[in-house]
């Protein structure tokens, strides 16, 4: 693999640009590997990358059934940040949080991570004792997060309405200054590239159809639309579609998926320096280094697979946007998106081995996962090469909907994110 | 948005008057403090989550008021049909091979 640095790009373009070729190989798939990973987003591919780099297993595919990055890698708002309420939580997404820190020069490949600082809104008091309390959670925990006035907030974001008579006024703020936003698909590509480089196998337009186990209920391989696949050990992170996965295994789950929808504006000259999140009025909003407004809204309350949302859904959002924002009021929206989303009742993800004996899951990120690509990835590779949970993944099991020890975030903090 | 049809008022109106409430047809137990761990798990949090054909109630809440079921594709997010609470699931491969016909005799 040729290294990407400043003395590449001069050279190229002194060259026209026409050296730089392809990122990853495209080969044909073996006949058999030592891992499978079905799911070519930011989870499956770093967990590619992962088991290669960390554990030498170098003997593996990703299997994509469209392009790499085509779910919800692709299709999110990026917001990053790690200040949840729960120690499993915090364990995870600060793991990953701080391999964000490094991604870029770990992978030779520029992702863009830009800590800015994420911002949430408080509007009530209910919000301020909530955020309070994840501010002494986090910071017992040795992760930052801090409170901040009216006056204060609108100093770190100057375009925030925080007139006493607002619709929605605001009362505070909670700031995690290491939070922020990176580029998705330049994720899955760096990933990819890296993963490729190490040996990995990168199989695009290749849909799983079957699980194929032998009469132990061991798993000996996968069914494609491209002909069996035989793999010691196979690994689910394919957000969404986990439910239908599992169904091939036999396996139910507690998951649910969702239409989310996300859409941008036209571009304009950078003016908003943060990433502000209001979970009361659900609205998030960030402006990406190409000038458009990136703007997050909820979940339709229906389980769908159609990657598409109901408008009205996009209307509520841009609707406490340009209350938050006055002066947004007059910008033209561009796109609009939906992903589906795989959510489980306490709004935890789950990483973990299932019913089946090497049959490993990666799946409930739901709303909230590509903060945690890097570190999920990171854990989950471990779950594969060793066949048991790292110790910042242990709690995310599959039993803690049979055990009761919930993860209880959706109670925590109402919307992920 | 969709437009679902309230078999109480019958009517179609749209999304904005209903509330999804989950998995159709899932009968609480009786007897919800003797069962077992894993059969309070398989009551309560796994589900189908199918791609495809789902039966699901809904909620008129802006309405009627009244829960009542729904068979929908979640692929197309198209309404097969509704029908009251207490009802049998329909018959999906009747309705689809009835519209068929009627396609046909066009
Ligand atoms: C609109 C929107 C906004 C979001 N905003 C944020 C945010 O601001 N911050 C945040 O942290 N998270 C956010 N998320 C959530 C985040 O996008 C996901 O949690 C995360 O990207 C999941 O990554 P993944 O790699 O697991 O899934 P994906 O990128 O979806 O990858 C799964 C892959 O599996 C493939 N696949 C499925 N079935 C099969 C099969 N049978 N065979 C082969 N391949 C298959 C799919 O094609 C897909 O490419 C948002 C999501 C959406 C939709
Ligand atoms: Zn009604």
């Amino acid at each position: 693999m040729r290294k990407y640095s400043v003395f590449a790009v001069a050279r190229e373009a002194l060259r026209g640009h026409k050296g730089w070729g392809p990122h990853w190989a495209s080969p044909e798939p073996r006949k058999e590997y030592d891992v499978i990973i079905i799911g070519g987003g930011g989870h499956g591919l770093g967990a590619a990358y992962y088991l290669a780099k960390e554990h030498g297993i170098t003997n593996v595919a990703v299997l994509e059934k469209g392009w790499i990055g085509g779910g919800n890698t692709g299709r999110n708002t990026t917001i990053i940040r790690s200040n949840y309420l729960y120690e499993e939580s915090m364990d995870i997404y600060e793991h990953s949080l701080k391999l964000w820190e490094n991604l870029s020069q770990d992978l030779n490949y520029n992702v863009m991570y830009s800590p800015r600082g994420v911002m949430m809104l408080s509007h009530n008091i209910h919000d301020q004792q909530s955020f309070k309390r994840h501010i002494n959670a986090n910071r017992l925990y040795g992760i930052d997060n801090e409170w901040l006035t009216p006056e204060q907030a609108k100093a770190y974001c100057p375009p925030l309405d925080i007139a006493k008579t607002a619709r929605y006024p605001i009362n505070g703020a909670a700031l995690q200054r290491r939070g922020g936003t990176a580029r998705h698909d330049a994720v899955a590509w760096g990933y990819a590239r890296a993963a490729s480089d190490r040996g990995v196998h990168i199989i695009q337009n290749c849909e799983v159809t079957g699980i194929r186990r032998d009469e132990t209920g061991r798993v000996v391989g996968v069914d494609t639309n491209r002909g069996h696949i035989g793999a010691k050990k196979v690994g689910i992170s394919a957000a969404g579609h986990t439910s239908v996965l599992m169904q091939m295994a036999d396996v139910r789950v507690p998951l649910q998926s969702q239409p989310l929808q996300a859409l941008v504006s036209e571009p304009l000259k950078p003016i908003f320096p943060c990433v502000v999140m209001s979970n009361s009025v659900h609205a998030y909003i960030s402006q990406s280094d190409k000038g458009e407004f990136v703007i997050g809204a909820g979940t339709d309350q229906y389980n769908s697979y159609s990657q598409t949302g109901g408008l009205q859904i996009i209307t509520h959002t841009l609707d406490a946007i340009c209350e938050l924002f006055p002066m947004f009021r007059r910008v033209k929206m561009m796109r609009q998106w939906g992903g589906i989303v795989d959510v489980t009742q306490d709004r935890s993800p789950i990483q973990g081995v299932t019913p089946v004996p090497g049959l490993f899951l990666n799946a409930g990120w739901g709303t909230g996962g590509f903060k945690a690509t890097p570190g999920s990835a990171n854990l989950f590779a471990h779950l594969i090469a060793r066949g048991e949970p790292h110790r910042l993944a242990a709690g995310l099991t599959l039993e803690r909907f049979r055990t009761g020890r919930l993860i209880d975030e959706a109670a925590a903090a109402a919307v992920a994110h | 948005m969709l437009l679902i049809y309230c078999p109480y008022c019958e009517e179609e109106r749209s999304e904005l008057e209903f509330r999804g409430a989950g998995d159709a047809h899932i009968a609480r137990p009786a007897n919800i403090a003797d069962i077992t761990d894993e059969e309070f798990e398989e009551y309560f949090f796994l589900r189908q989550n199918p791609k495809g054909l789902i039966f699901e109630r809904w909620r008129h809440i802006h309405g009627c008021g009244r829960f009542f079921n729904a068979a929908r594709d979640t692929v197309s997010d198209r309404f097969y049909t509704t029908y009251k609470a207490g009802e049998p699931k329909p018959d999906i491969s009747a309705i689809l091979q009835s519209e068929q016909d009627k396609g046909a005799a066009k």
